[in-house]
């Protein structure tokens, strides 16, 4: 299954998760920055509910129509003279772009970052096929040059790597000298990608929404990455799942506010793009030619069911941004380039119950992702429906009972955590802390601190914490 | 006229799950039951605007210069200069010549030894070439949104992409009148052409300051594949 990554079970990569103590922090902490700024966001709006409601209704009334609104936008894209691939599977999917490099005779491709493209394993068919591939998003390049990492988070995909890693990565495959500074590593990277942006023969993009009245495809970067990708090579393929839609420009202007809000705590990000066909006439910069590939790959069969709501999906990862499994385990433990909670409800219905029937259990049922979510799916009921299904029609045995019992116990002591959340808590912990962590827990605490070390509570409490970080941001300015 | 594959039987597996025929026209959007996008700013007078636009600049890392069309082109040439002056290129748009821009490009700078490449789309892919050497981008705003505090450009053969992305610095004039609450009257402006049957630009940018990651360690970077830094020059009586 394309979308897989590793072939480790399930039990194994929670193992490595959970043994990755940089990675665990890497993940709460940004977890806590892009939550605390969605929520930031959410409160400047004010009518934050009334905002959701609106994307959740534009994305049912457009899944409900979607033959109709994909049918008016391949129209339209015609009409500007792109040309527009249906791909049923990856597979035909891979098979047309393939062919279109070939007639291109293509041999350098840069890309801006996609999940769909991943999830057609794109990249390995274009290099099988003898192009070098070049991923420009900051974080994919970083993955791409260290053999082809896997990515941990949807919107920061090199979560999982700290900056001296980065720049020993920098230094044995860009011939880097310079320091492990954010600043300088990304000044390289620039440096080295400008001269790529200008050499490539073909640029590959996703597609954050596409719009049916003008056959046009938004994309929402902050790097400028897209930008140039499409603004600089001949040929243009961009790689959509076939839901990614919207009516007109009112709609992908509500969606993106939603998703720059929800993702990262942006009114905007710096670069959001209405591309429509190749260039006009007359134009210099743009593609000659442009192809929209439009993939369904196992999305139809969700349709007309129960799981539909899932397909109202903006990939903003909000969700994942609340989860306390995805907060622990981290975003390899999925085995699936969608982590959790969204890739648990997703990943089994896109790649089949016999290679995602954990992920499904791999959560507390605390509903943190469907409040979260911005176009409101319930995402917390669908992964109870997977359970249901899984034991019920498939007949499969689910998880381990033991690794069941290892996430509740999570659920347990997070909750435990949460009510003694007075400031009474971090002392009567203390006898069991050493360096800031639990390591040796008691009663409900026992059976997890047994495979782990779990993060003692901090002295600070929450609200507290987030009363002092407020007033910090307030005087330093938004940094984002 | 481009192409199209296999639409049939993917549409038709569409309907098929949805439970019915294929919809093939009369489709229309719901009326919302909120519309919470239309409230922002409501009511504001472009002054209200542009306060708003002013602080919104601080949070993305962006100049802000206000100044008046018959000081345009002295503040323009302090503002480049701060940046560290040329190369420079512009969009070959009338607005240059309408704010008094061209003797400044034209004569000015030249006469300083300052290069000034104005966007020539006879040129082909030499336009491409001056805007990677450039040192600063210049354009003017299409239309403003004072919440995200955003330029939208609309492309044209004149008004080439690559002269807001490649520089390493990018300065928009923004005029008082563009300046609008947000991204909604944006959007519901473009879709009212389309609806007139107007044809949308090849590509429309919202630009909210510099480039920028924060893909390591969740570090913000400022200055990443695009500018690394941004001006906006906002011209308060035009």
């Amino acid at each position: 299954m394309a979308m897989k990554i590793g072939a480790d079970s399930f039990h194994q990569r929670v193992e490595a998760g959970l043994h990755n103590s940089f990675m665990r922090g890497a993940v709460a902490g940004a977890q806590e920055r892009l939550r605390t700024r969605r929520l930031d966001a959410a409160e400047e709006l004010g009518n934050w509910e009334e905002w959701r409601a609106l994307g959740e209704q534009i994305r049912q009334h457009t899944l409900l129509h979607l033959d109709y609104y994909l049918m008016q936008l391949s129209e339209n894209v015609a009409k500007r003279g792109g040309h527009v691939f249906f791909a049923q599977t990856a597979e035909e999917a891979n098979q047309y772009i393939r062919e279109v490099v070939i007639k291109k005779n293509a041999k350098k491709i840069v890309k801006s970052k996609s999940m769909v493209t991943e999830e057609i394993h794109l990249n390995a068919m274009l290099e099988a096929a003898g192009c070098e591939v070049i991923e420009t998003d900051l974080g994919e390049y970083i993955l791409q040059i260290d053999d082809h990492d896997p990515p941990s988070h949807i919107v920061a995909p090199a979560l999982h790597k700290n900056k001296e890693q980065i720049r020993d990565v920098f230094r044995k495959k860009l011939a880097y000298d310079k320091t492990e500074k954010p600043e300088e590593l990304a000044a390289h990277a620039r440096k080295m990608l400008r001269n790529e942006y200008l050499t490539a023969d073909v640029g590959i993009t996703g597609c954050n929404f596409a719009i049916a009245e003008s056959g046009s495809i938004t994309l929402v970067t902050n790097e400028g990455n897209a930008d140039l990708v499409t603004a600089l090579p001949k040929t243009q393929i961009t790689v959509m799942g076939m839901e990614r839609i919207v009516p007109t420009f009112e709609e992908m202007e509500v969606l993106v506010s939603l998703l720059t809000r929800s993702a990262v705590g942006q009114k905007l990000t710096s670069y959001i793009t209405v591309l429509t066909g190749p260039r006009d006439e007359g134009d210099v910069d743009g593609p000659e030619e442009f192809h929209l590939v439009i993939v369904d790959n196992g999305r139809s069969s969700i349709l007309g069911t129960e799981f539909q709501p899932v397909l109202q999906c903006i990939r903003c990862a909000a969700c994942v941004n609340v989860c306390p499994v995805y907060r622990h385990i981290g975003g390899h433990s999925y085995g699936s380039i969608y982590s959790e909670p969204i890739g648990a409800v997703l990943s089994p219905l896109l790649g089949g119950y016999d290679d995602y029937k954990e992920l499904p259990y791999a959560s507390t049922l605390c509903a943190a992702c469907t409040e979260a979510c911005p176009v409101k799916i319930p995402l917390h009921e669908l992964l109870l429906k997977h359970r249901q299904i899984i034991v019920e029609r498939e007949g499969k045995a689910p998880i381990s009972e033991k690794l069941a019992m290892k996430a509740f116990g999570l659920g347990a002591a997070s909750s435990l955590l949460y009510k003694l959340g007075s400031k009474v808590a971090p002392n009567a912990l203390q006898p069991f802390t050493t360096d800031e962590r639990i390591v040796k827990g008691i009663g409900p605490l026992k059976a997890w601190t047994e495979i782990r070390e779990f993060p003692a509570p901090a002295k600070e409490r929450f609200r507290d914490w987030f009363r002092e970080h407020r007033k910090e941001r307030e005087r330093d300015g938004n940094d984002l | 006229m481009g192409m199209i594959y296999n639409r049939d039987t993917f549409l038709q597996t569409i309907a098929r799950q949805l439970g019915r025929e294929q919809i093939l026209s009369d489709v229309h959007r719901p009326n919302w039951n909120y519309t919470p996008q239309w409230t922002v700013f409501q009511g504001y007078s472009q002054e209200e605007l542009l306060s708003a636009l002013e602080a919104q600049c601080s949070r993305i890392h962006t100049d802000f210069v206000a100044t008046t069309a018959d000081a345009l082109a002295t503040t323009l040439k302090q503002v480049v200069e701060q940046y560290g002056g040329g190369p420079i290129v512009t969009w070959d748009d009338q607005r240059f010549s309408e704010y008094g821009l061209l003797p400044l490009l034209e004569a000015e700078w030249p006469s300083e030894n300052v290069d000034v490449h104005i966007w020539d789309a006879s040129a082909g892919r030499k336009n491409i070439e001056w805007a990677e050497k450039a040192n600063v981008g210049i354009t003017f705003s299409d239309m403003t949104l004072a919440e995200s505090g955003t330029v939208v450009l609309f492309s044209d053969a004149g008004k080439g992409r690559s002269v807001s992305f490649l520089p390493r610095t990018y300065i928009a004039i923004i005029p008082k009148s563009t300046i609008v609450p947000r991204m909604t009257q944006a959007a519901a402006f473009i879709h009212k052409q389309i609806e007139i049957g107007r044809i949308v630009p090849s590509c429309i940018n919202f630009i909210t300051g510099p480039s920028n990651s924060a893909d390591i360690e969740m570090n913000l970077v400022v200055g990443v594949h695009g500018p690394v830094k941004a001006a906006y020059i906002i011209v308060t009586d035009r």
